[in-house]
């Protein structure tokens, strides 16, 4: 019963969270909606047995992403009530879209179910939701792990390369001038005839 | 009552048309297109964890591969937002807005 409220409301909360993100108007606002539908998605993970998933949706969604998407709103100066205008228009074909695609998977999901009395069975093995991925990410899947860790890489040099830009008028260190610069180059012996100076 | 793999499949099934029917609506806004993108996938990661939770152990399949998959997605997830985010900032830079709607301007 406990499980069934604590499901509903999670369920409620993420569902009306993400309708707010697509509804408000200020995407400020949407942004705040966001983490607030990872957050009770994370609950509803929690609740399926998947704690490790639901911790790490929280750091990686909360702690980066949305913070992420929070600096991007806050730093371009945009006029958001302009581009809200094409809502209305947008509407129904948006909406008639939406309503075919939940009634269809909905279908599937009746007619897959309707069959089978059991076709569930909740696992529980004694092993921790923690040991039993790190089981099988290091194993099996250790070469599509290395994959994912190489997007990432990639992601963060094409969005370094993509935001990088070269500025006038700064001064800037080059290491491979410093490091190329030689006793010859950079010192000079004079003679100092008596009474002449350095020119 | 109990709570089973298709009460999780329909809050993802919901939380996927919000996500389609949120870039239909917002077509002009490319920040919600991002946030919506996310619902989608998120929505996809809930599928892959109900599943990975409530399939039954049988021979020759490890029923964590389908949070193993669920990881992988929000990496890929992750990597997404951070690249589009850039070519919007980007853009922003270079056009002094961000209407999608004239992104295809240059029509290459």
């Amino acid at each position: 019963m406990l499980i069934a409220i604590s499901f509903y409301s999670l369920a409620f909360v993420s569902v009306a969270a993400a309708f707010m993100v697509v509804a408000s108007k200020n995407p400020v606002h949407s942004v705040l909606y966001l983490i607030l539908t990872f957050f009770s998605a994370a609950g509803l993970f929690i609740l399926m047995g998947a704690e490790f998933l639901a911790l790490l949706i929280i750091m990686v969604y909360v702690g980066a992403v949305a913070v992420l998407f929070l600096f991007v709103v806050m730093m371009l100066d945009v006029d958001f009530v302009e581009l809200k205008q094409g809502f209305l228009s947008y509407l129904p074909v948006g909406a008639l879209v939406a309503i075919i695609l939940l009634l269809e998977m909905l279908m599937v999901g009746a007619a897959y179910f309707a069959g089978e009395t059991k076709t569930v069975v909740v696992r529980d093995n004694g092993v921790s939701n923690l040991e039993a991925f790190g089981q099988v990410l290091y194993t099996d899947y250790a070469g599509v792990f290395e994959a994912a860790g190489f997007v990432l890489l990639v992601a963060m040099i094409g969005a370094i390369v993509l935001t990088l830009r070269k500025r006038e008028g700064v001064r800037k260190q080059i290491p491979s001038e410093q490091i190329a610069r030689t006793k010859e180059k950079g010192l000079k012996m004079v003679d100092i005839k008596p009474g002449v100076g350095i020119e | 009552m109990v709570i089973g793999l298709s009460h999780y499949l329909a809050v993802a099934a919901i939380l996927f048309t919000i996500g389609v029917f949120g870039i239909f609506v917002n077509r002009k806004n490319v920040i919600i297109i991002l946030m919506c993108v996310e619902l989608i996938l998120l929505a996809v990661n809930i599928n892959f964890v109900s599943f990975s939770t409530h399939m039954a152990e049988s021979s020759g399949s490890n029923p964590m591969a389908g949070q193993v998959f669920a990881l992988f997605i929000l990496t890929v997830a992750a990597a997404e937002a951070a690249v589009g985010l850039a070519i919007l900032v980007v853009y922003f830079r270079n056009r002094g807005n961000i209407n999608v709607e004239n992104i295809d301007l240059m029509k290459g």
